[in-house]
């Protein structure tokens, strides 16, 4: 029992060099068996607490994920961009966070919003429709969904410049700051921006890829010949590439990219390879552009399936506790499920308030007159 | 009171910023060694640091997103757009992102960050360098979108647009940049968005800003010599519009004429156009006419003299508004 190092078995079964012929090499410690693999490069510190605990994240992450699903189904959410099989490349790179550090995330990453202990309400209502995911961002240092991609890899560049400028690196208290993107960001222009900006300013800085295979329709084949973590070494910054269904693996790499950038190091870029088990969104129809037998290719590699597995190899939880958490989870489901459900529409008068800091005379105008209006139709319905 | 050029006007208001606001940076393509292609950040680097005043790389949607991740940090970035024709790889960080971010957060998120784009035409220069894009900016909710027109207004503008709290396009007439008058370095009696009136008159009312302000002023000048008195108004703000003093003058002059670069249709003066009509239709002696450059991509320079408003077409305009 206790915190001591948890080494990979020595057999010749799990020595690293993984698995299918169809895989790149990556950083591996656990492979789709549930088998420890080591590397030279990544050696795990968690405490047996901590491994249950990413198991807890992975489970709950992937039930909160479902509800979003399910409520878009049932009407109560316009749109949800399901994260199915990308749990261990969120939670690990989540978990692997500290207190100081600072989030800009795409519009995918429920699971690390989740890791962050923030409250995932503000994602549900942006895909509502009730408000555009406001929250206190500065508070939670996680920032607000961007939607245009890869628009928000220079507002994680520029932040953490000014990191640097703070003098908030160069120790281990030092401050990271972590980007979250897809495989398809990489082709635009604000992508590779933040690459040579983050590179010249040496900011504080992970690019964390999540290379679910797919920008909508279109394969990897379609954005880049050199895949992210090899270019990046053409901007100077060091590129590792993950496995994105290992969540030890990626908790590993992403910690020390972190630690890199919070001693002043400098940016990283981290490649996550995984899938998205899902279409794009609850609005996408993947049956048009892929087929059933790559997604079973996948569901043999499922982040969850292994990690329980081992686990259970390790003695670190059985039955009793895998049970616990499902009904934790069925717990935080219903619990969010209830509140996502009681939101309400906005006032008219909300579209005006936050519109500038300094208030326009004209949108005061146009506020009294919208809400005059709509005063009048709810009168006319009334009567 | 000291005269000095509108180049010279803005860097003293630049260095007041920096001195005052430890946050404020400065930031853009060649604005630090060099002291920018117009010289307006001239010595600032020297003396604020290579920290404060930012050699970027060149890539100006890289220069928007990245100060508006700064600006989320806490500073209070000043950027630099080389020349206006070089904004639009920056649009989607200005459009979507620095105008909607605020509004996106329900207002927990501000920006405070100036974008300066020296514009217009008028100095022979090849293409790209002489636009007048501010309509695509103006339209665009969530931004504050101002121009000046003399060094006074430059010294004080820039230092109000650094203080605002919301993301400001603060455009400067590239050909007014030597031209020199008084700067009463003490204080400023206009706020960022108050409209000016640079010239009193009764007849009719000229609406300019930026570079044409001058042209304006020039043509009141030579109808004062054929006896007619025009008004002439430097609105300063396009976004937002101070209406009142608008208003009022056309209430009492009964014409008006808007001027400006940028192409007429759907441009600031088809709004100004539309506003005074809705507001002051019964004082109109006749419909608000605009005087702009016209509807083709800006012309090789040999021809820029006929595409830009000059006196000769304010005055034609005037005459045709006393037809009605």
């Amino acid at each position: 029992m206790g915190d001591q190092p948890r080494p990979a078995k020595k057999t010749a079964k799990n020595r690293r060099k993984s698995a299918s012929a169809n895989e790149p090499e990556f950083v591996q410690l656990l492979n789709p068996g549930g088998q420890r693999v080591d590397h030279p490069d990544y050696a795990l510190d968690l405490s047996d607490e901590e491994y249950r605990g990413l198991y807890r994240d992975l489970v709950i992450t992937r039930e909160l994920d479902a509800q979003g699903t399910a409520l878009q189904r049932q009407g109560q959410l316009g749109l949800w961009p399901s994260l199915l099989g990308q749990e261990a490349a969120q939670v690990g790179s989540g978990r692997a966070l500290r207190e100081q550090d600072t989030v800009f995330p795409a519009y995918r990453e429920l699971g690390v919003q989740w890791c962050r202990g923030i409250d995932l309400l503000s994602s549900f209502a942006l895909f509502r429709g009730v408000d555009l995911g406001g929250r206190d961002v500065a508070a939670d240092r996680f920032h607000m969904y961007s939607i245009v991609i890869a628009s928000q890899t220079l507002h994680a560049a520029g932040y953490a410049m000014g990191v640097a400028k703070d003098g908030a690196v160069g120790s281990d208290e030092g401050e990271a700051v972590v980007v979250y993107h897809g495989d398809g960001a990489t082709s635009e222009g604000d992508f590779n921006e933040a690459l040579i900006w983050a590179g010249v300013f040496n900011a504080p800085l992970v690019l964390f890829c999540q290379n679910n295979q797919y920008a909508i329709s279109e394969t990897n084949a379609r954005q880049f010949l050199v895949p992210p973590s090899q270019r990046a070494a053409g901007f100077g910054v060091p590129g590792i590439l993950v496995d994105g269904n290992d969540v030890l693996a990626t908790y590993a790499v992403t910690k020390s990219a972190l630690d890199r950038a919070r001693h002043g190091e400098g940016p990283s870029l981290i490649e996550a390879y995984t899938y998205r088990m899902q279409p794009h969104t609850t609005s996408d129809d993947a049956t048009r552009y892929r087929d059933e037998a790559e997604l079973d290719q996948w569901r043999a590699k499922d982040p969850i399936l292994r990690y329980r597995t081992w686990l259970e190899a390790e003695g670190l939880a059985g039955g009793d506790y895998f049970a616990e958490i499902d009904a934790e989870a069925d717990r935080e489901v219903r619990k969010l499920r209830d509140r996502v459900i009681s939101l309400t529409d906005p006032e008219v008068s909300e579209m005006f308030d936050s519109v500038y800091a300094e208030p326009v005379p004209q949108l005061a105008a146009q506020r009294a007159e919208a809400v005059a209006f709509r005063a009048s139709l709810d009168e006319g319905s009334e009567s | 009171m000291t005269t000095m050029s509108m180049v010279k006007a803005l860097n003293s208001g630049l260095r007041t910023v920096l001195e005052r606001e430890p946050k404020a940076l400065i930031m853009g393509e060649d604005v630090g060694r060099l002291g920018g292609v117009f010289r307006v950040t001239d010595g600032l680097e020297k003396d604020f640091g290579s920290d404060r005043v930012i050699d970027t790389p060149l890539a100006e949607s890289g220069i928007i997103g990245t100060a508006i991740g700064l600006a989320l940090r806490g500073y209070r970035p000043i950027c630099e757009i080389q020349f206006d024709g070089f904004v639009y790889p920056a649009f989607d960080q200005l459009v979507s992102q620095l105008a909607k971010m605020p509004n996106r957060s329900g207002g927990r998120v501000r920006l405070p960050v100036v974008v300066r784009i020296p514009f217009g035409g008028g100095i022979g220069a090849i293409e790209h360098h002489s636009e007048s894009p501010e309509a695509y900016f103006a339209h665009t909710a969530g931004l504050k979108v101002v121009a000046c027109s003399n060094p006074n207004d430059a010294h004080w503008m820039i230092q109000q647009a650094a203080a605002s709290d919301d993301p400001v396009i603060f455009f400067e007439p590239k050909r007014r940049y030597q031209a020199k008058a008084e700067v009463d370095t003490e204080k400023s009696s206009l706020g960022l968005h108050d409209a000016a009136t640079v010239r009193s008159g009764s007849d009719a009312t000229v609406i300019a800003y930026g570079p044409t302000v001058d042209v304006a002023l020039h043509a009141a000048a030579a109808a004062a010599e054929e006896g007619r008195d025009l008004e002439v108004i430097d609105l300063r703000s396009l976004s937002p519009i101070d209406w009142e003093p608008l208003e009022a003058s056309v209430r009492r002059t009964g014409r008006a004429v808007v001027v400006h670069e940028a192409p007429g249709s759907h441009g600031i003066g088809a709004e100004v156009a539309a506003r005074l009509t809705e507001q002051c239709f019964y004082s109109l002696e006749a419909p608000v006419l605009r005087v702009t450059g016209y509807d083709v991509p800006y012309p090789a320079s040999r021809l820029e003299e006929d595409y830009l408003p000059n006196l000769d077409r304010v005055l034609d305009a005037v005459d045709r508004s006393f037809e009605y």
